[in-house]
C-alpha cells in the first residue's frame, strides 16, 4: 500500500468516524442515561429503526427535516415511556421487556414505512468544515460535518457535568445504585426510571432521524443492520461515562468506515469481512470486558446484570 | 434554609416523641397490637424484642414506610401526620438503618448533598464543600469527604450515616441495630458520643438492640415488645438484664447450655496453611491464613464484617477458588469436591444457609437429603427413591425439633430459625469430623439460638473439630475454646479464650497491634 493510499485511507475512517459514530452516540448516550437509573433498556433497535421511519416521513411530509427530527425525538419517548411503564408493573423483567419492544419498533416502522421507500425527503443540511478551512478534496468530504453531530458531542459533555454537578444527576445515580437508598430519600424510584427510559428514547429517536436524514440518508428496511444493540454494548464499554461513549462511538464508526474505505483505494480482497469490522469489534469487546473482574466495578448496583 | 447557613445542632432542641395506642395489620396477621411508646426529650431509649416481635414494623409506621391502621405519632406533645419518609424527615426524624443507606458509588460529600431537601438544581461544589468542612468541624467525629462511600470501611460508613442525619438537622434518631458491623470500641465510642449529645439535650435517641450490653451501658429507658405486643417498659437502672430477658422470650422453654467437657486436644484435625483468596477486584480477600484445629476444640474466629470471614467460609465450602495455599485434615490434602467431604467427614452450617446450604423451592425432604441422596438407601444407582428420603426426613425433623408442616413443602417456607436447624439435622446427622459454622444464629430467636449452640457444643465434645466463624464475640466467647481474630484478610491473633478479654480483642479485630 503506497502512502497515498493509506493516507486516502486514514482521511476516509476519520470522516467514516464523525458520519458513522452519530448515531452509535446518541443511542449510547440515552442509554447511559437509562442505566445509570438502574434499567436496561434493549428495545432501543426498536426506538431506532421507528425514529428513522417517522422522520423519514414527517420530513417527506412536511417539507422541513427538523420537523422529522423532532417527530422522531417524539416517538421514541412514546416507546422509551411505554417500557418504562410496563417495567413498573410488578414482577416484570426489563430484559425481556427490552426484546419485545424490539421487535414492536421494528415491526410498526417496517408496517408503516413501506410507502416511504420510494420518495425522497429533504434531507439535513450539513456544515462544510472543510470548505471554510480550505482544505483539499479528501478532507472536505470527510468534514463535511452533520450539526446532529455536534448536537451530539454537546450532549455528552452536558451529561457528564450533570451526572456530578447537579440535583438531577446525583438522584439520577442515587436512583440506580441502590433502590432502598433513593426510597430512604423520599425519591420515586420508578418515576425516575420512567422518566430516564423516556429521555433514553427520545435520544433513540433522534439517533433514527440521523440514519434516514444525514447518513446513509434514506429509509429502507435495512437502514439499521443492529446498530441499537452495538450501541448498548458499546456503553458497557464505555463504562456509563458519557465521555466515553464518544470515544468508543468514534471508534465504531472507524470499523464502519473501514470496509468502504479500502474499497476505495481498490482493496476489493475481504471486502464483506472489513464491513464487519464494528460486529467483530462488539464480540472483542464484550469478551474482553467480561473477562476482567476489576470493570464490573462502575456497573450501576440496581441493573438486572449485576443483581 | 439559604446555601451558607450552618445545620448545627445547637442545644436544647431534642424532640420528644410518643407512639399511642399503635396497630399495624398484614392481611389477617397483626404485626402490631395497640403498642405505645414514650420516648422523653434527650432521652437513649432501647426497643428490644426476638425478631418478628414488632419493632422494625413500628418504626416504619413512625419513619412513614407503613401506614399505621390505628395509633398517633406525638413529637413534642403535638399530633404529627407522617404518611410517608418525606414528611418524616420534614419533621426532624431519621433512622439508621441495619444496612446501610448511602449510595455506593457516590463520595461521601455527594452522600450527604443529595439528602437535603433544599439541595438546589444546580450545585455549586466549591460553596458546599465549604460548608460541609464548616459543619464537620463541630461535630464528634469526621469521614473523608471525597472517596466513594464503597471504599470507606463500615465503621466510618456508619459515622457518615449519623452525620447525615445530624447534617439534616434531624434530631430524633431511630438506629436499628446500629453496631452489629462494628467492633467493641467503635461501637462504644459512636454510642458514646450520642449519648453525650443526648444528656446535652442536642438530640433524642431511640436504639433497637439485642445486645443488654448496650442497653444497660447506654439507654436510660427500655420497651419491650413480644409477637406485635408491648409487654414491658421501664428505666434501665430499675430493670435488670433478667427481666429484660424474661419481657422479650416470654414463657417458651430455652435449652440449657450444653457443658463444656474437658478434654485434652492433642490432635490437629484441620490445618489451615498459607491460604490466599483474590476478591473481585483482584486485591487479596483473604492472605497467608494459617490455622490449626484440633479434635474436640471449637476456634472461634472473631472480626468486624467484611474482613474475609466469608471468603474464608467460602473457599472451605468450595464456593471460591483457592489461589494458594492448602487445606490439610488430618495431614492429608482435601480439595473442596464432594468426594472428598464424605471422605474427610467435613460438614458445614455456611451464614443464610437458605442462600447457601439450600435449594429454596426444593423441598424440606430434598434438602435433608443433599449429603446422601447419592448412596443407599436413597440411590439405586441411577433411580432415587423417594420413599427412604422422605423416612429420613422425618426422623430428622422429630430428632431435631424442626416445625415444617410436611417434609413435601418447600424449604423456603420455613421460618429463618427452622431452615437453619433442617440444615444443621442435615449436616449432623452423619458421623461429623471437621464441622465449619459461620454466623449460625444471625437473627434467630433465643430458642432456636440456644438450641443451635447446644447441639455445636455437642459435636465438639463427641471429638469434632469445629471452625466457628461468627460476628457475634460473645457467640464466640461462649462457645470457643480458642479464638482467632481476622482484620483485613489476615489472622493476626489466637489465643485461648480463658487467657484473653474483650477489649484485647477488640483491639486486634480494628487491626491496632497489640499494646498488651
Amino acid at each position: 500500500m503506497t502512502d497515498a493510499a493509506l493516507t486516502t485511507v486514514v482521511i476516509a475512517m476519520i470522516g467514516g468516524a464523525i458520519r458513522v459514530s452519530t448515531p452509535f452516540m446518541f443511542v449510547a448516550l440515552g442509554e447511559t442515561i437509562t442505566e445509570t437509573s438502574g434499567r436496561i433498556n434493549l428495545g432501543l433497535e426498536g426506538t431506532l429503526v421507528l425514529g428513522a421511519m417517522v422522520a423519514y416521513m414527517m420530513s417527506y411530509r412536511s417539507g422541513s427535516p427538523w420537523v422529522g427530527v423532532l417527530s422522531a425525538g417524539g416517538v421514541g419517548m412514546l416507546l422509551g415511556g411505554m417500557h418504562g411503564f410496563i417495567c413498573k408493573l410488578p414482577r416484570v423483567n426489563d430484559v425481556a421487556i427490552g426484546i419485545a419492544m424490539m421487535s414492536f419498533g421494528v415491526g410498526l416502522a417496517f408496517f408503516f414505512g413501506k410507502p416511504y421507500i420510494q420518495p425522497t425527503a429533504p434531507r439535513l443540511p450539513t456544515i462544510p468544515f472543510g470548505d471554510w478551512l480550505g482544505l483539499p478534496q479528501a478532507w472536505r468530504v470527510a468534514l463535511d460535518i452533520h450539526p446532529l453531530f455536534l448536537v451530539g458531542l454537546a450532549l455528552a459533555v452536558c451529561l457528564a457535568w450533570g451526572l456530578r454537578n447537579t440535583r438531577w444527576g446525583l438522584i439520577l445515580r442515587t436512583t440506580g445504585d441502590s433502590a432502598p437508598a433513593a426510597r430512604a430519600m423520599g425519591i420515586s424510584v420508578d418515576l425516575v426510571r420512567f422518566l430516564a427510559t423516556a429521555a433514553g428514547g427520545v435520544l433513540a429517536g433522534i439517533a433514527g432521524a440521523f440514519l434516514s436524514l444525514c447518513y446513509p440518508g434514506s429509509w429502507n428496511e435495512g437502514l439499521s443492520s443492529g446498530q441499537g444493540l452495538m450501541a448498548v454494548a458499546l456503553v458497557i464499554f464505555a463504562r456509563w461515562d458519557p465521555l466515553k461513549c464518544v470515544l468508543a462511538a468514534l471508534l465504531f464508526g472507524a470499523a464502519g468506515a473501514l470496509g468502504p474505505a479500502l474499497q476505495s483505494i481498490g482493496v476489493t480482497q475481504g471486502y464483506y469481512f472489513f464491513n464487519a469490522a464494528p460486529y467483530i469489534l462488539t464480540l472483542c469487546i464484550m469478551v474482553v470486558s467480561a473477562g476482567s473482574k476489576r470493570a464490573m466495578r462502575h456497573v450501576p448496583g440496581e441493573l438486572t446484570m449485576s443483581r | 434554609m439559604t446555601a451558607h447557613e450552618v445545620a448545627t445542632p445547637a442545644p436544647g432542641e431534642a424532640p420528644s416523641l410518643e407512639a399511642i395506642n399503635m396497630t399495624k395489620r398484614f392481611g389477617s396477621m397483626t404485626a402490631l397490637d395497640n403498642v405505645s411508646m414514650r420516648v422523653p426529650a434527650g432521652s437513649f431509649h432501647a426497643l428490644l424484642g426476638e425478631n418478628g416481635a414488632g419493632k422494625s414494623t413500628l418504626v416504619k409506621c413512625i419513619m412513614g414506610f407503613y401506614a399505621a391502621d390505628a395509633g398517633s405519632v406525638l413529637l413534642n406533645g403535638r399530633a404529627i401526620n407522617i404518611a410517608n419518609p418525606k414528611d418524616a424527615r420534614a419533621n426532624g426524624i431519621g433512622m439508621v438503618y441495619q444496612h446501610f443507606t448511602l449510595v455506593p458509588s457516590l463520595t461521601a460529600a455527594e452522600n450527604l448533598v443529595i439528602n437535603r431537601a433544599d439541595t438546589p438544581a444546580i450545585i455549586n461544589w466549591s460553596a458546599h464543600k465549604r460548608r460541609l468542612a464548616e459543619f464537620l468541624d463541630q461535630m464528634p467525629f469526621r469521614v473523608p469527604l471525597d472517596t466513594p462511600v464503597s471504599a470507606l470501611a463500615a465503621g466510618e460508613k456508619q459515622k457518615l450515616e449519623i452525620l447525615k442525619l445530624l447534617y439534616l438537622d434531624q434530631r430524633l434518631m431511630i438506629l436499628d441495630e446500629p453496631t452489629s458491623v462494628l467492633t467493641p470500641s467503635e461501637a462504644d465510642e459512636i454510642l458514646g458520643l450520642l449519648k453525650e449529645m443526648a444528656l446535652a439535650k442536642d438530640i433524642t435517641v431511640v436504639i433497637i438492640t439485642h445486645k443488654f450490653r448496650e442497653v444497660t451501658a447506654f439507654a436510660d429507658g427500655v420497651t419491650v415488645l413480644r409477637r406485635g405486643k408491648h409487654v414491658g417498659s421501664g428505666k434501665v437502672g430499675e430493670l435488670t438484664t433478667q427481666e429484660m430477658a424474661r419481657m422479650m422470650i416470654g414463657d417458651t422453654p430455652i435449652r440449657e447450655p450444653a457443658r463444656r467437657k474437658e478434654q485434652p486436644h492433642d490432635a490437629a484435625v484441620l490445618a489451615l496453611s498459607g491460604l490466599y483468596a483474590e476478591d473481585v477486584e483482584g486485591l487479596p480477600a483473604i492472605n497467608a491464613v494459617n490455622l490449626t484445629v484440633h479434635a474436640g476444640e471449637i476456634v472461634g474466629i472473631a472480626g468486624v464484617s467484611g474482613n474475609g470471614q466469608s471468603e474464608l467460609v467460602e473457599v472451605l465450602s468450595g464456593q471460591r477458588p483457592l489461589d494458594d495455599g492448602g487445606i490439610f485434615i488430618r495431614g492429608a490434602r482435601f480439595e473442596p469436591t464432594r468426594q472428598s467431604y464424605a471422605k474427610f467427614k467435613v460438614f458445614g452450617l455456611p451464614e443464610e444457609p437458605l442462600k447457601n446450604a439450600a435449594v429454596p423451592r426444593m423441598t424440606v425432604a430434598e434438602n435433608m437429603a443433599f449429603r446422601t441422596y447419592d448412596r443407599p438407601p436413597l440411590s439405586l444407582g441411577w433411580w432415587l427413591s423417594p420413599r427412604p428420603m422422605r423416612e429420613k426426613a422425618r426422623a430428622l425433623i422429630r430428632a431435631y425439633r424442626v416445625k415444617a408442616p410436611s417434609p413435601d413443602s418447600p424449604i423456603e417456607a420455613l421460618s429463618g430459625g427452622n431452615v437453619q436447624r433442617a440444615v444443621l439435622a442435615r449436616e449432623l446427622s452423619g458421623d461429623v469430623d471437621v464441622l465449619i459454622v459461620a454466623n449460625p444464629c444471625f437473627g434467630l430467636d433465643f430458642a432456636s439460638v440456644a438450641e443451635i449452640r447446644a447441639q455445636i457444643m455437642e459435636q465438639r465434645n463427641r471429638g469434632a473439630a469445629v471452625l466457628l466463624v461468627s460476628e457475634d464475640l460473645d457467640e464466640i466467647l461462649e462457645l470457643a475454646d480458642r479464638v482467632a481474630v481476622m482484620s483485613e484478610g489476615k489472622i493476626n491473633y489466637v489465643a485461648p479464650v480463658s487467657q484473653t478479654d474483650r477489649r484485647t480483642i477488640g483491639q486486634h479485630m480494628a487491626g491496632r497491634l497489640a499494646e498488651v
